[in-house]
């Protein structure tokens, strides 16, 4: 193979999310002769991104005063915060916790406000390259990050380069910005050869689908925020439910659970669709139609979690660094202020450097957040009610308890068959669309081209058929949220299928199995979901 | 020799296609939008005979409001030397599309003009065969392999009964089909090299053509779903309905 | 009154099926109905058109550079006779699509593709987007209408009229610039997926290469195309070009037959097109039967080697 092309930069960012936009924005604000570039695994910008999303809008504020004149394509401000616990059939109000309310907040599309900020950060000159996943890092001499490798394109499944095979360009710079947003392909290699976690408790992370639905005319009350606990989970699950009523008939309704439960026979998707099956949301689906669907771990661990987020020539941001607010379920604002904080860093000297900026971070109100909530996520961990007086507590006390709760990883928390049973869910008989995941993940318009290597590299396949099928009974042909594994047997035995044609770049499974044995990587440039307004 | 190979913005067929609920048009807010695919398809062909060197210069041109510029933008990052936008308040119907045509290849008097055998939006595969027509000049439909003797060209058609040759001389109009190439993928630089390539802007109005009257959409509607049918017992049965609907 | 003309097809000697057709929308639009048939020495075929019910007056046209559909020389000869005409109608096959939007721009005006309907003698409607949307479409009043007709949409007219048929001589010569050169059929083997209008399609139930033998049996007993669902193919039971799908080829044959296939919405994103959809699958939940046309609860295995006994 030949020489790979190279292309120069001041800032490379990897990952267009509301943290890369931010900082190559306030980047170019700050320091117009910076080259920036942005490279986007997503065919466009904002195809990518799954969120709910309700956002504090005090970061754009800041950066693009004014833009409340010109606002993205779907922005409801909050009318109204509701906060329910379900039973099978019945409801409860429950006073809606501070952390949750939302006077003065937007709802809006977090892939089609990335879609918005793109073009503001092209008229400042940053070059955006959706389509391109940064598959690799490069090390200068002195073993620091140089920069990152795009994939290539145009390989057969073999590995064999075909009629149409373009190789990947190498692009270089002083520092690069991993804003790859959750359980990102680079971040989770730079922190193992960084050890950047070495000092921090496991990162935990959470699950959350998502559904936009047009609802029959009159049935939504735009501006209206609800979340759910209780029913279709035991209290031994963490999660919940959010509503959001947008404009136009449209409901964006979404369920997040934490991917530290336990039992292996759960799934969430089938979850998140009986949570649709309580009378409170049926009534207000019935009769509407599905317009997109889509599904993305969350990062949960905050502050325990919290990773070194600099090394020699990159540094972390957003939900790559794992700074999302967990009891607000918010992390928009705080991968911007991220960014632009990142961009300040990184302007303030001649040649942008890494050094220093870990420190700034943990001295600004982004990681100040996290340290006040950092017990309430953990005390969940005994279950709804304990973590309901838990939380209370931490609140009331503003987190100035000296104490702080630790945290394990997700994929350890999975009990084995033998000696575990589920609680009785009290799930129902479904009938809304989808019937399935299969019939879900249309409504994502995933594509890959199904000649490419599988992206799903599974590191030890003996594993699945003999330990697993024992232990766990193939947790992934459940948790996965898009189908992507299947057990099969045929004339050929008993295989793993992996249909990674079907995958959403979710990054569940690279986080929840078990045996720690799924690699994600990154496919062809431009494969994956193609989310409409999630 | 000149190329002119036409490129269409259409939405990406990966979009979910809906109607919307008043039935005013289809639901094209927020979706990803592209070249047309057999357009796509037509530009790598025009490529490969400029590599061949069979061809000078690839121009691409597009019929369209200000945002199909991406496209054009995107078919010069693939090798296009330069670009040409008709600059149009709506979309143009293909009998207007082909007039238009017929004024820049009067300009530009290519050698050839490739297009995609059909748009994937509205599906009408008209606009090669009009515009051969009004240039008075062969038309090749539904290629799948295209031959250069001299001045003429020998093409492969993918027609209902098989493939068809035929021969043309050129100057002519060729619309591809889905077998006639992959086409390439974007290099990265080629995109900034992309931005420095000339595109320029034509208002319609500026070309003289005079455009011919539209059809009219009076209503856009979902399709109707397949209806569930009936259940038969055995393979006796199956045969035996079939036989009686006519299909065996 | 509408004055209709119908350009048929033929390949010489028979008829194509898409002009009985195209008979058929011309009576949903109502009026006189002719049948203009281009070619050299193909009287054979203007008897086949003659014979179509509901056709008044069928117009031999031929001349040696009207033998084969070169849509650079029939378009003219259509064009003179339009002149007569309310609508000139011809099938939406690779000929009439070839064809049509020449005569068109000839005319002057856009054309109507892949009529499915007939809402008035100026008002249709089309698929667009791959038929995921239905438009209805106008023309002005008095305006000439040029379409193709979305074969699939209608049903062949019948037999027993009886039409004048009238000899025409050619008005115009060879345009000189388009020579045809030949045409390779698909052959004698089994026939192309994307074009057959029978196809016997399998899934993973078929469990091996070797028991994809069954479907292979079947297609040819029935002179159908073999497809595929993107299991059976992933499993390396056939190869992927015979993946029918999404991902896959979308096809609209007369008859599909979907055997040991579950029915998941990529899969039938590529047949929901077909006019008659067949399953037989073990799981009376599968999804297929939500939108087949006969459903079969059963065994494949059993059910194919009965239905061959049947067939004889
Ligand atoms: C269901 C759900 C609901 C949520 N609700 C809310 C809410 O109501 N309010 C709120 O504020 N937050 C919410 N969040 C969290 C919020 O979405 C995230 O905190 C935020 O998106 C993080 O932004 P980011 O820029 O760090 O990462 P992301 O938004 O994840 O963006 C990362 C981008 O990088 C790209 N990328 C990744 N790896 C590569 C690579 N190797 N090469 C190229 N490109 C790459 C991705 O495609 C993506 O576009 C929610 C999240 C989920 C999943
Ligand atoms: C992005 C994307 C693109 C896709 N593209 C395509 C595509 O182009 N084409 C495609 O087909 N799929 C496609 N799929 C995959 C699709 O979702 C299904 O997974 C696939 O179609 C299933 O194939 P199957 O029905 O053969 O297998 P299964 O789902 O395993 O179904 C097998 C069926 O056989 C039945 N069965 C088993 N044994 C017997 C027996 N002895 N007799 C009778 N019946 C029996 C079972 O009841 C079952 O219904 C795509 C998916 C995604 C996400
Ligand atoms: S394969 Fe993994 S990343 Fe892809 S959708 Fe499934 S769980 Fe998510």
């Amino acid at each position: 193979m030949s020489e790979r092309e190279i292309m120069q930069y001041d800032v490379i960012i990897v990952g267009a999310g509301p943290a890369g936009l931010t900082c190559a924005i306030r980047l170019k604000q700050i320091k117009p002769e910076l080259n920036v570039a942005i490279i986007e695994k997503a065919a466009e910008v904002g195809a990518h991104i799954v969120s709910g999303a309700v956002i504090e809008p005090a970061p754009l504020d800041e950066l693009l005063p004014g833009w409340r004149e010109n606002p993205p394509p779907i922005c409801v401000p909050v009318a109204k915060d509701e906060l329910w616990y379900l039973t099978p059939t019945g409801r409860y109000r429950l006073p809606t916790p501070p952390q949750q309310n939302n006077h003065g907040n937007f709802i809006v599309s977090l892939g089609a406000m990335c879609a918005w900020l793109a073009p503001k950060a092209e008229a400042l000159g940053v070059d955006i390259f959706p389509g391109y996943a940064a598959s690799a890092l490069h090390h200068t001499g002195d073993g620091a990050v140089g920069g990152v490798v795009i994939g290539d394109m145009g390989i057969d499944r073999a590995g064999v380069p075909k009629d149409t095979f373009t190789q990947g360009i190498e692009i270089h710079a002083p520092v690069t910005v991993i804003a790859e947003g959750c359980r990102g392909h680079l971040s989770k290699q730079l922190i193992n050869q960084f050890k950047l976690d070495q000092h921090s408790d496991p990162q935990n992370y959470g699950i959350g689908l998502k559904e936009l639905w047009r609802v029959k005319a009159g049935k939504s009350v735009p501006g209206l925020a609800q979340h759910t606990l209780g029913w279709p989970l035991d209290s031994s699950i963490y999660g919940g439910s959010f509503i959001y009523h947008l404009d136009k008939d449209r409901i964006a309704l979404g369920f997040v659970v934490g991917l530290d439960y336990k039992d292996p026979e759960f799934s969430p998707f089938e979850a998140f669709q009986q949570m649709k099956h309580h009378p409170m949301i049926r009534n207000l689906l019935e009769g509407g139609e599905i317009l997109s669907t889509g599904a993305r771990a969350i990062v949960e661990g905050g502050y325990q979690a919290l990773p070194v987020t600099e090394m020699p020539g990159a540094i972390l941001i957003g939900d790559a660094a794992g700074l999302l607010n967990v009891p607000k379920i918010k992390g928009t604002h705080q991968a911007m202020r991220s960014g632009m904080l990142a961009a300040e860093h990184l302007a303030a000297t001649a040649v942008a450097s890494s050094a220093g900026f870990d420190a700034r971070l943990r001295n600004s109100p982004v990681v100040k957040e996290l340290h006040k909530v950092r017990n309430i996520r953990p005390a969940f961990y005994r279950g709804l009610w304990r973590g309901f007086v838990a939380a209370a507590i931490e609140t009331v006390t503003a987190g100035k308890l000296p104490r702080t709760l630790k945290l394990h990883a997700d994929y350890s928390a999975l009990k084995k068959l033998a000696g575990y049973s589920p609680p009785d869910r009290h799930w129902v008989e479904r009938n809304l669309p989808p019937r399935d995941r299969l019939a879900s993940v249309y409504y994502a318009a995933t594509e890959h081209d199904e000649e490419q290597p599988i992206h799903l590299q599974i590191l030890q396949p003996d594993i699945c058929i003999t330990r697993c099928s024992e232990e766990y009974d193939h947790p992934c042909t459940r948790f996965c949220p898009a189908g992507v594994y299947e057990m099969v047997e045929d004339s050929n035995g008993k295989r793993l299928q992996i249909n990674s044609a079907n995958c959403v770049h979710c990054k569940t499974c690279d986080i929840k199995d078990p045996y720690q044995i799924i690699n994600w990587v990154t496919p062809e440039g431009g494969s994956g979901p193609n989310y409409q307004n999630l | 020799m000149k190329i002119l190979v036409g490129i269409k913005r259409v939405v990406d067929y990966n979009v979910r296609v809906r109607v919307l609920p008043d039935g005013s048009g289809v639901d094209i807010d927020g979706v990803k939008m592209s070249i047309n695919p057999f357009d796509e398809i037509a530009l790598e062909e025009a490529l490969r005979i400029k590599e061949a060197g069979k061809a000078a210069e690839v121009i691409v041109i597009s019929c369209g409001t200000d945002e199909c510029q991406q496209q054009l933008r995107t078919a010069l990052a693939m090798g296009a030397d330069r670009a040409i936008q008709v600059k149009t308040g709506s979309a143009l119907q293909p009998l207007s599309t082909a007039q238009a045509l017929l004024r820049v290849i009067e300009r530009e008097q290519p050698g050839l003009v490739i297009l995609g055998k059909q748009a994937i939006d509205d599906d009408n595969s008209q606009t090669g065969q009009m515009l051969a027509a009004l240039w008075n000049r062969p038309q090749a439909t539904f290629a799948s392999k295209l031959v250069f003797e001299g001045e003429k060209l020998t093409v492969t058609r993918e027609v209902d009964a098989g493939l068809e040759t035929i021969e043309v001389d050129l100057p002519a109009v060729v619309t591809v089909d889905l077998r006639l190439n992959e086409p390439r993928f974007v290099k990265l630089p080629d995109i900034m090299k992309a931005k420095r390539k000339p595109l320029d802007v034509i208002p319609l109005e500026e070309l003289g053509a005079s455009l011919a009257s539209n059809l009219d959409i009076t209503r856009y509607a979902a399709p109707p779903l397949r209806q569930k049918g009936i259940r038969v017992e055995n393979a006796a049965q199956l045969v035996q309905e079939l036989k009686n609907r006519g299909l065996l | 009154m509408s004055k209709i003309l119908i350009v048929a097809e033929h390949d010489g000697h028979t008829l194509n099926l898409s002009t009985a057709k195209c008979v058929s929308c011309a009576k949903a639009i109502g009026g006189d109905i002719d049948i203009a048939v281009l070619g050299q020495g193909h009287d054979a075929v203007g008897a086949q058109a003659a014979a179509l019910a509901g056709v008044s007056r069928v117009l031999m046209i031929s001349a040696a550079h009207l033998a084969h559909p070169l849509a650079a020389n029939w378009a003219p000869e259509v064009l003179q006779l339009a002149a007569n005409y309310t609508h000139v109608i011809g099938p939406s096959t690779t000929m009439g699509k070839d064809l049509m939007p020449r005569v068109a721009a000839l005319v002057g005006v856009n054309q109507f593709s892949d009529v499915m309907e007939v809402l008035s003698p100026l008002s249709f409607r089309r698929p667009i987007y791959a038929g995921n949307a239905i438009i209805d479409v106008k023309a002005a009043e008095g305006q000439k209408i040029v379409m193709t007709v979305r074969t699939a949409s209608w049903p062949a007219t019948g037999s027993g009229g009886n039409a004048v048929v009238e000899q025409r001589t050619a008005q115009g010569t060879a345009a000189g610039h388009s020579r045809y050169l030949a045409l390779n059929s698909a052959g004698s083997e089994r026939p192309d997926l994307q074009g057959a209008s029978k196809v016997v399609s399998g899934g993973r139930a078929l469990g091996s290469a070797e028991g994809f033998a069954l479907i292979y049996r079947l297609a040819d007993k029935l002179g159908a195309g073999v497809g595929a669902s993107r299991a059976a193919v992933d499993a390396g039971y056939v190869p992927s070009d015979m993946q029918v799908g999404q991902t896959g080829k979308i096809i609209a044959p007369d008859l599909y037959l979907a055997f040991g296939i579950s029915g998941a919405i990529q899969h039938i994103t590529g047949i929901k097109d077909s006019r008659t959809i067949v399953a037989v699958n073990k799981d009376a939940e599968a999804p297929i039967f939500e939108i087949a046309d006969i459903g079969l609860v059963g065994d494949l295995f059993t059910v194919i080697p009965e239905i061959e006994a049947l067939l004889g």
